[in-house]
């Protein structure tokens, strides 16, 4: 399938994945643009883990099309895996490795040469005032630094996109706010930003959402958008709304 | 009546102050929050208390029993749920259940009027092996199975964490009414507008605890005014206001800034004319009371954590 939008990232339609007689993922359709902090919302087992590992070119579709990074999901997986930025709350940085032998790991993996993994690691401890820390174990860092450093690294190829799973989870209110200024900073510089969140909050600040329920996208828009339209006074009350007959299967 | 009784106890990690002087009672019946986020402490302190691990320092009590010297007889009057999903992933549903009333020498019976309602809830599946259940269910299941030999405590550490809005208002309906059958319930959680659910709450960040109060009290005590400001460009907003000499704190809450000014009699149009100043809009200026959330953040300030 060929995006013929430059300026679109994630172009998928009727995205459909079925385990057996279970469809965890129902012809969903979705454009996210570039530059776009797109937040995907959904219940516990509504489906999003399962569609994010399609778009990041981890598990084939059972049917529909789409592209991501301007890479075909059917076709050209490993073009993906290669263009895209993934972080999570659970796999992140590894502890036991210092901060620079971090960066190189994942610069390596991602056939960066030994001279650009140099200067781009030069680039990120500067930018995050962790200079004095190059050769600090990970694990004696604060969370709230390993967690720009962990954003840093997903994005130390520039990536078309990052996707971001539940980055903030169990994170305290500072670190998390300040965790939402990097995105918002990498969005600025025109990163597409990909990101699931249980902190309805946080939904608010993202350019257009999509909530799922039992493997459809029954809500897709801008928050303020979606709200009009539910007639609902925040994002609590929307989910609220549409999720709620799913938690009870 | 304290049913549960936390005295100086700290407790460290090699370097790490997982607990640092920790002293906390809670009464019997009491619903009970530990609110703090992931390294806080609050699962080392819930280890302790469910004699799973000891402390280097200090004592503590459930039910009168010392939780090192009595151990053996505090796992029988306990229910604990750990953060992790800890039930037989092959064994089905209602084999767990059994399973649980079987160590504790009881019948599913004889503990089914406490567990009934969350029960019913997945019987259906009740031949469905547990590690296919979906997270919302898993954690029913972990429920019954913590309650199953009627304990007169439940420490629940971390019931709703990766949980979506939905199941975690659901859990915590569970809870209220598993208050009214007289269980002193000692709950933790990251979310901080769970507090608001509790009879009382502790916050606590990196084994320190900041604060021990009802919700509402923590949130009265709050010592200054906070202004919410609604504009479209909110991280614009919050830059600006991380430059000006005014300016105590400003925080994102969603679709609109909590701004707190260090000058004490600073009115809505100064802030106002500040923004137009810099050349943003703001479509609302109102001063509003405090969350939990606010309250958090302001104590983590004062303490440097």
């Amino acid at each position: 399938m060929i995006n013929n939008n430059p300026e679109t990232t994630v172009h998928i339609k009727d995205l459909t994945k079925k385990f057996g007689d279970f469809t965890a993922v129902d012809a969903i359709s979705l454009d996210v643009k570039k530059g776009e902090i797109f937040g995907f919302l959904g219940a516990n087992g509504a489906g999003k883990t399962t569609a994010m590992r399609m778009l990041c070119g981890l598990s084939l579709c059972t049917s529909g099309k789409g592209t991501v990074a301007g890479f075909d999901i059917n076709l050209q997986q490993e073009n993906i895996k290669r263009n895209i930025g993934y972080m999570s709350q659970k796999f992140s940085l590894y502890e036991d490795l210092t901060v620079f032998e971090n960066i190189r790991f994942y610069a390596s993996v991602y056939g960066l040469s030994s001279n650009e993994i140099i200067k781009r690691s030069k680039d990120i401890l500067e930018r995050l005032g962790m200079s004095g820390q190059r050769n600090a174990f990970v694990s004696s860092l604060p969370l709230g630094w390993k967690q720009k450093l962990a954003f840093s690294i997903a994005v130390i190829h520039n990536p078309e996109i990052v996707f971001l799973d539940e980055p903030t989870g169990g994170v305290d209110p500072v670190t998390r706010r300040s965790f939402w200024n990097l995105i918002y900073e990498a969005a600025e510089k025109g990163t597409t930003v990909f990101v699931t969140t249980h902190y309805m909050d946080e939904a608010e600040y993202c350019d257009r959402i999509s909530l799922m329920v039992n493997g459809k996208i029954m809500a897709l828009g801008a928050p303020d958008d979606l709200k009009k339209e539910f007639k609902v006074g925040n994002m609590d009350e929307l989910f609220y709304l549409l999720a709620r007959d799913t938690s009870t299967l | 009546m304290d049913f549960i009784k936390i005295n100086n106890v700290s407790k460290s990690f090699g370097r790490v102050k997982a607990l640092e002087n920790i002293n906390l009672h809670i009464k019997e019946g009491e619903l009970f929050g530990l609110i703090g986020p992931d390294g806080a402490g609050k699962t080392t302190l819930f280890k302790s208390l469910v004699t799973l691990s000891q402390t280097d320092e200090g004592s503590s009590e459930v039910c009168g029993l010392d939780t090192f010297k009595d151990r053996k007889k505090i796992r029988n009057i306990v229910g604990y749920m750990p953060g992790t999903f800890s039930l037989y992933s092959d064994l089905t549903v209602y084999e767990n259940l059994k399973f649980f009333a079987d160590i504790f020498s009881t019948s599913i019976e004889e503990g089914f009027e406490l567990i009934k309602d969350i029960w019913l809830q997945i019987e259906p599946f009740k031949n469905r092996p547990a590690g296919k259940l979906s997270g919302g269910m898993k954690q029913k299941l972990a429920l019954c199975c913590a309650l199953v030999h009627q304990p007169q405590v439940l420490f629940l550490d971390e019931p709703t964490t990766g949980v979506d809005p939905v199941s975690r208002r659901e859990f915590w309906q569970m809870l209220k009414s598993l208050k009214t059958k007289n269980i002193t319930i000692f709950v933790s959680t990251p979310y901080m507008d769970e507090a608001i659910l509790c009879d009382r709450v502790a916050l606590i960040q990196r084994g320190k605890i900041m604060t021990i109060d009802t919700p509402q009290q923590i949130i009265n005590s709050f010592p200054y005014t906070i202004y919410e400001v609604k504009s479209k460009k909110i991280f614009d907003i919050i830059k600006l206001f991380d430059d000006w000499d005014n300016t105590h704190s400003s925080n994102a809450f969603g679709k609109s800034v909590h701004f707190i000014s260090s000058k004490k009699d600073i009115s809505e149009s100064d802030i106002n004319s500040f923004l137009e100043e810099n050349g943003i809009s703001a479509t609302k200026i109102k001063p509003i009371k405090a969350s939990i959330e606010d309250c958090f953040i302001e104590f983590m300030s004062n303490n440097k954590v």
